[in-house]
């Protein structure tokens, strides 16, 4: 019996009030002012698809080990990398095998379901985690602008401690050209936001729930939840009309919280489903995308084992409000600065160096040594420990699951940095081993010696002048 | 043991530039002048140099790699000249060099010459950091400058000893205005005012808790010494610097790795003062010493070498600090020159330019700055952060 055997949740820290865009685009735009309400999430500067999926990644392998991950695929229409694998970067950041079998889904916001049904009809044997992320940019003042959030969701599929079982699917795939970007393009384009409601929104995906119920002979209201991806607030209501659906029916859409976030979004809602079932119950999630997917699950009694069901929600609790439109601008490339000469600056990547050193560099795996059980990073030949200095007695030891404590930090105003000042600090891990790190995702004020932290998967430079984005690993804030 | 250098050889000849920003002056030209003024202080002639060493730092915006712009700036004929490069301590490396190489008897006369072009990278402060260890240094290193990775230094020390943030920047911001006070009594350095404690304590943030004064300049100069065997140092001149220790010591990097280090000190610096202090015979080093010249890259890097070198006992350089015992009328001056901090910090002359001061002060030459009566003195070279560096040190007396 194949379904759903955990999950996994990442929202990003920061939220941008609507109203804080609002504010600084009415001039231009004021017909946003009917939107401008909640907050949505926004990735840091450090940030992208790829290390949000790693994030959501991370957080379903809490639950479920890593040595059973059979395959890894990846869905988002914003992964970085057109060509080099970008789940081959997340499979290693995850310290997953070399023999994950890795595959990308993209090109349409249902990628993130079509990604779980393919799990789902794998062998019965295989289990697969998909991570699905995404990042999408609506231009100033306009209403993408508003809508759009950032975050990613990790589903974990196989066939043992399944939570939620796979009763159905039912797919139809349409060229509704709601949506587009081509390679070129940094920001989505749209059409008539009335044509997308009434001849796209409001018939495909009504023909994708209702085609799954008849397929499966169950009724609209056999179903303890539906989800389905949101246009906006109102449509979201709107659509639970036409299909029958009773409020108490119908899954949060997470808008004035989240904003909508893509591929990751019905996932993001059918894990904020999970959350609350109760084994029996049906739930039924819907994509919006060039088409739909449409999937129906059976909540199992496994869910009453499931410890962490609060993964969406301590995501949305945690949080710190990004002040400044002119800021959510610059991190997301919207916003040419005075970076100053030393900004400029930009070393080259070897790429081979990244390749023999893929353990420290995107697994964050350092060494134990044998003779004296020391934890350390990066890996050396020689025992770091002066009382030992074994020779080639090293073993794989993995860092990036390890919290810590901060041993000392500062906040650098002369280091470049996206966010100034640069935060970074000697962090002494739980069980042995010292790094330096940066840190994000939190302010000077908030650090102090001693503080707890856990290690992020982030974008440490952008060079766009040579096509590379250079993954690392950083100190943040323990969040559990 | 081996004996040691004790006492083996003699500077005979020293120069150094001004140290500043030098918008209309080249590298070549600095060293041109610091080598100029070192033969003549000697009173010898190019010819007699057997041997020489070159200390720069940063070298794509300065002189280049290799031992080549010396020779060519100075035209020395053909000499064996050597490089040396060990970050911030280059300077007491290439001194080191040129004693070795007289100790051993493989030459005569030998030539240190340290000098660094930072000014023409269009920015301030030190080049950018992220080749520093190589191209690997990017991927897997903090977005880290100097001023950042001392600051650490002082968050870990205020933290450990309970100072408050006031506490703690008032006593290093005491350190940068006896510092400044020095500097501006010497005409050759690069910062020549004096600064109170309040201005310190209130300028601009460079990296918490350092703020700008907490942090030396980013200087252009060039400094040069002349090295003989100490038995033939009379036939120069009657009062040569003789060499007392020689002490090199570099971090296995243990310290950012391996959890023992305290954060509060820099174990290089107390390693290398130990065998400094050892070879050169001193036992008391607070009642011995009659002055220091130590890395005062950053004020808190002033503090803990106090406690390093065991003139102030660990935790309590606040008292001496305090006390005034640092300052020009102190017991043990520290920086009579205005230090890094205001007479500047050109990397590759730095070293030399520490014991230039000794030189100076042991000859009775310092004018307006000029200690009573000194007898001994050291040097304190750093190169790299508190968490992993090369250390140099050098002590030098009046006396063979």
């Amino acid at each position: 019996m194949k379904g759903i055997i955990d999950y996994g949740v990442y929202l990003p820290y920061y939220r941008l009030k609507r109203e804080t865009i609002f504010r600084a685009m009415s001039w231009f735009n004021p017909g946003t002012a009917g939107m401008a309400k909640g907050e949505k999430t926004v990735a840091n500067y450090d940030e992208d698809s790829l290390t949000m999926a790693v994030a959501a990644g991370l957080d379903c392998l809490k639950d479920v080990d890593r040595e059973k991950i059979d395959a890894l695929s990846l869905a988002s229409t914003t992964l970085p990398y057109k060509e080099r694998g970008n789940a081959s970067i997340a499979s290693a950041a995850l310290n997953l095998s070399p023999n994950t079998r890795t595959a990308e889904f993209t090109g349409c916001l249902k990628s993130g379901t079509t990604a779980l049904i393919s799990a789902l009809i794998a062998p019965d044997s295989e289990t697969t985690m998909i991570c699905v992320s995404d990042c999408r940019l609506g231009k100033a003042g306009g209403t993408q602008e508003q809508l759009f959030g950032d975050g990613a969701a990790a589903i974990a599929v196989g066939n043992e401690g399944v939570i939620a079982r796979l009763v159905g699917h039912y797919s139809v795939s349409y060229d509704f050209a709601d949506q587009r970007r081509m390679d070129w393009d940094k920001f989505v384009r749209g059409w008539e936001e009335r044509w997308i409601r009434e001849a796209g929104y409001s018939k495909i995906i009504p023909q994708a729930i209702n085609g799954l119920l008849t397929q499966c002979g169950v009724e609209v209201n056999d179903l303890a939840r539906v989800i389905y991806s949101p246009l906006s607030m109102r449509d979201h209501m709107a659509m639970a009309k036409l299909l029958g659906l009773e409020s108490d029916q119908v899954q949060a859409h997470l808008i004035e919280s989240v904003g909508n976030t893509g591929s990751t979004h019905p996932l993001l809602m059918l894990i904020g489903a999970l959350e609350e079932a109760q084994p029996g119950e049906k739930v039924l999630v819907a994509s919006f995308g060039s088409g739909s997917d449409a999937l129906l699950f059976e909540v199992t009694d496994e869910i009453r084992r499931f410890k962490s069901r609060n993964k969406l929600k301590s995501n949305l609790d945690y949080k710190g409000e990004l002040e400044n439109y002119t800021k959510y601008l610059s991190f997301k490339g919207m916003l040419p600065k005075e970076i100053g000469i030393r900004g400029e600056e930009v070393a080259p990547t070897s790429l081979s160096l990244s390749w023999r050193e893929q353990n420290t560099v995107l697994r964050l795996v350092g060494s134990r040594c044998k003779a004296c059980g020391t934890p350390q990073f990066p890996r050396d030949l020689v025992c770091i420990n002066p009382e030992c200095g074994a020779v080639d007695q090293m073993e794989d030891y993995p860092f990036s699951d390890k919290t810590g404590v901060l041993f000392t930090y500062t906040a650098d105003h002369l280091a470049y940095s996206e966010d100034p000042p640069a935060l970074y600090g000697i962090v002494d891990f739980e069980g042995g081993g010292r790094y330096w790190f940066d840190i994000t995702d939190c302010r000077l004020e908030s650090l102090e010696v001693g503080k707890p932290l856990q290690m992020t998967f982030r974008r440490r430079y952008l060079d766009e002048g040579r096509s590379v984005a250079g993954y690392f690993w950083k100190a943040m804030p323990f969040k559990g | 043991m081996a004996e040691g250098i004790k006492n083996k050889v003699a500077i005979i000849g020293m120069g150094c530039t001004r140290f500043g920003e030098h918008w209309d002056r080249s590298a070549e030209s600095l060293a041109v002048e610091a080598f100029e003024e070192a033969i003549d202080d000697a009173g010898i002639e190019k010819k007699d140099i057997d041997a020489a060493w070159l200390s720069t730092c940063f070298d794509e915006g300065n002189v280049g790699k290799s031992a080549i712009p010396l020779a060519s700036a100075l035209k020395l004929p053909y000499l064996p000249i050597t490089r040396v490069e060990n970050l911030c301590a280059s300077g007491t490396d290439a001194v080191r060099g040129a004693c070795y190489a007289v100790a051993s008897g493989a030459c005569d006369m030998a030539l240190a010459v340290g000098v660094e072009k930072l000014k023409d990278i269009g920015y301030g402060g030190l080049p950018d950091f992220s080749q520093l260890r190589g191209i690997y240094n990017r991927q897997i290193f903090p977005n880290q400058t100097a001023p950042g990775q001392f600051a650490m230094l002082a968050t870990k020390y205020f933290n450990r000893y309970g100072l408050t943030r006031e506490e703690g920047k008032r006593t290093i911001a005491k350190i940068s205005a006896k510092s400044h006070a020095n500097g501006a009594l010497n005409p050759k350095a690069h910062l020549r005012r004096k600064v109170d404690v309040e201005t310190i304590m209130n300028a601009p943030m460079i990296a918490d808790p350092l703020g700008l004064f907490d942090c030396c300049g980013v200087t252009e100069g060039a400094a040069a010494a002349i090295v003989v065997r100490a038995d033939k140092a009379k036939d120069f001149r009657p009062d040569s610097l003789y060499v007392k220790a020689l002490q090199i010591a570099v971090s296995p990097e243990e310290e950012y790795r391996f959890q023992e280090w305290d954060g509060t000190h820099v174990e290089p610096t107390y390693r290398c003062g130990m065998r400094a202090y050892k070879e050169a015979g001193i036992k008391n080093p607070r009642e011995e010493l009659s002055m220091m010249e130590v890395h005062d890259c950053f004020s808190i890097t002033e503090l803990v070498t106090y406690e390093d070198l065991q003139i102030s006992p660990r935790g309590r350089a606040k008292e001496d600090i305090d006390d005034g015992f640092f300052e020009l009328g102190g017991k043990i001056p520290c920086q009579s020159d205005g230090g890094l901090k205001s007479f500047g910090h050109p990397i590759g002359a730095s070293g030399i330019r520490m014991i230039y001061e000794v030189y100076k002060q042991l000859q009775g030459k310092c004018g307006e700055r000029q200690i009573k009566d000194p007898r001994l003195g050291l040097t304190h070279n750093l190169g790299g952060f508190p968490a992993n560096c090369v250390i140099g040190m050098t002590i030098w007396g009046n006396e063979p």
